[in-house]
């Protein structure tokens, strides 16, 4: 955890976005090794092979079209600082009413947990409760999730197109066509 | 109420509020969606924390008793994930799009070229 | 892309494998760890990482572009029509427990589908997205 806090320490800090990124990668794959620790494994296999993995290179990626540098703050962060540390000590006062870190009675264990708990097994016979959740009990949800997904591919679509394509046809993107050329100066 | 018992949650909030300040103070959009993605990860963190219970064990079933953690903060983090890389690449794909209308992904320069159009 | 022997030769030893991880992480999500978004995403990773050792043209031949966009509709699809399917057998969207003949059975059917549609989605869309931020480049 602690280990965390460095990594984050050092990414606000620095100014080349390729180191930047590169935390970022190293602070995901400790994301999940905290999450193993904590019993996720799933949600740890997600993170070190969805956040560590394809997002690190989506960020590579646009970096090579955006450039590396940062360029420095021109106003002294004194408002965003102000605001984030009043934030940060709302929050800090919110934990003072939270359960102890993994204490059985807490809240979050009293609602609907125990029945997903007791009873899948016997419902769902589907050993992992993790699956047996997202897919059964919670199928909307996954469905909204999926679809979100697909949007979002949409969406990058729709931003980026795909160079394959513009080969067969120019005129699907005239927009895109027409911009390249004045774009490469810099 | 010792605060060991709130450790994590304490590395939670200071996560938040770093991702929280490189939003707001950063000026290169790729460094705020980096920050983004650091606030993210701790609302994560957060959710699996809630979900861990002392001495138990992964919610995988096992033969005889055992104590879980609870599997419902766990699949709704995975889903988020999943869900949170995909926007992140709808930031970027914006991202990339600025800089090609506008040559510079500093937000002052961007907001500088508004101001002379 | 790259023409480094080191690279490409680790690489073409390590995508079966990838691949093969991924078809075990997608159905044998029930029982271990791991389930459709995972395996999509590992999927797509094996074909990045053909990507990025052959070069992104050759991996756009290997998997054209213009087939990645109907099969994200398709996962969606899948799992929307598993549904439809379980609300036309007389049940509420969604409840798997009709698809067999007994409730668990049916379960197992239901989660292994919409898993596979959810696979299907999710590989296909970082794909699409890795190729539309790869294609930029050149």
């Amino acid at each position: 955890m602690t280990f965390l806090v460095a990594t984050a320490i050092a990414i606000v800090r620095m100014r080349c976005l390729f180191a930047v990124v590169m935390l970022s990668g190293i602070y995901s794959l400790t994301t999940a090794g905290v999450f193993i620790i904590l019993d996720a494994v799933d949600v740890a296999f997600t993170e070190a092979a969805v956040a560590a993995g394809v997002s690190t290179m989506l960020m590579l990626g646009s970096l090579t079209l955006t450039g590396h540098r940062q360029a420095p703050a021109r106003i002294a962060p004194i408002l965003p600082l102000t605001v984030v540390i009043l934030t940060g000590v709302v929050l800090l006062w919110g934990t003072s009413d939270m359960p102890r870190f993994g204490d059985p009675e807490a809240p979050v264990h009293r609602h609907v947990a125990p029945r997903y708990i007791q009873d899948s097994p016997g419902e769902i016979g589907v050993p992992n409760m993790v699956t047996s959740v997202l897919a059964s009990y919670r199928g909307f949800d996954t469905l909204g999730e999926t679809v979100v997904v697909f949007t979002a591919g949409i969406g990058v679509l729709a931003l980026l197109g795909i160079g394959g394509r513009r080969g067969r046809s120019a005129k699907d993107d005239p927009d895109d066509v027409a911009k390249r050329p004045t774009d490469d100066h810099e | 109420m010792d605060w060991i018992g709130q450790y994590n949650y304490y590395v939670v909030f200071f996560l938040m509020m770093t991702g929280f300040y490189v939003v707001v103070a950063q000026g290169n959009l790729v460094k705020k969606i980096v920050g983004l993605n650091i606030f993210q990860s701790s609302v994560f963190l957060l959710y699996i924390s809630m979900g861990k219970v002392q001495d138990g064990t992964a919610p995988i079933l096992l033969d005889g008793e055992a104590v879980y953690s609870n599997p419902l903060p766990h699949v709704l983090i995975l889903t988020a994930i999943v869900v949170g890389v995909a926007t992140t690449a709808l930031g970027l794909a914006l991202v990339v799009r600025i800089k090609e209308a506008y040559g510079t992904v500093e937000e002052d320069e961007i907001r500088e070229r508004d101001d002379d159009a | 892309m790259n023409d480094d022997i080191v690279l490409t030769v680790i690489g073409k030893l390590l995508i079966p494998f990838i691949l093969l991880f991924a078809l075990y992480v997608q159905f044998h999500g029930d029982f271990g760890p791991g389930g459709g978004f995972q395996a999509g995403v590992l999927f797509a990773a094996g074909i990045i990482l053909y990507a990025l050792t052959n070069g992104t043209a050759a991996a756009m031949r290997l998997i054209p572009p213009g087939l990645l966009a109907p099969l994200a509709a398709l996962g969606v699809l899948l799992y929307g029509g598993v549904g439809v399917a379980t609300m036309l057998l007389g049940r509420h969207f969604l409840n798997y427990s009709v698809l067999a003949q007994d409730a668990v059975h049916g379960q197992h059917y239901g989660i292994l589908l919409i898993e596979l549609g959810v696979g299907i989605t999710v590989a296909a869309v970082m794909l699409l997205i890795f190729f539309a931020f790869t294609s930029r480049e050149d």
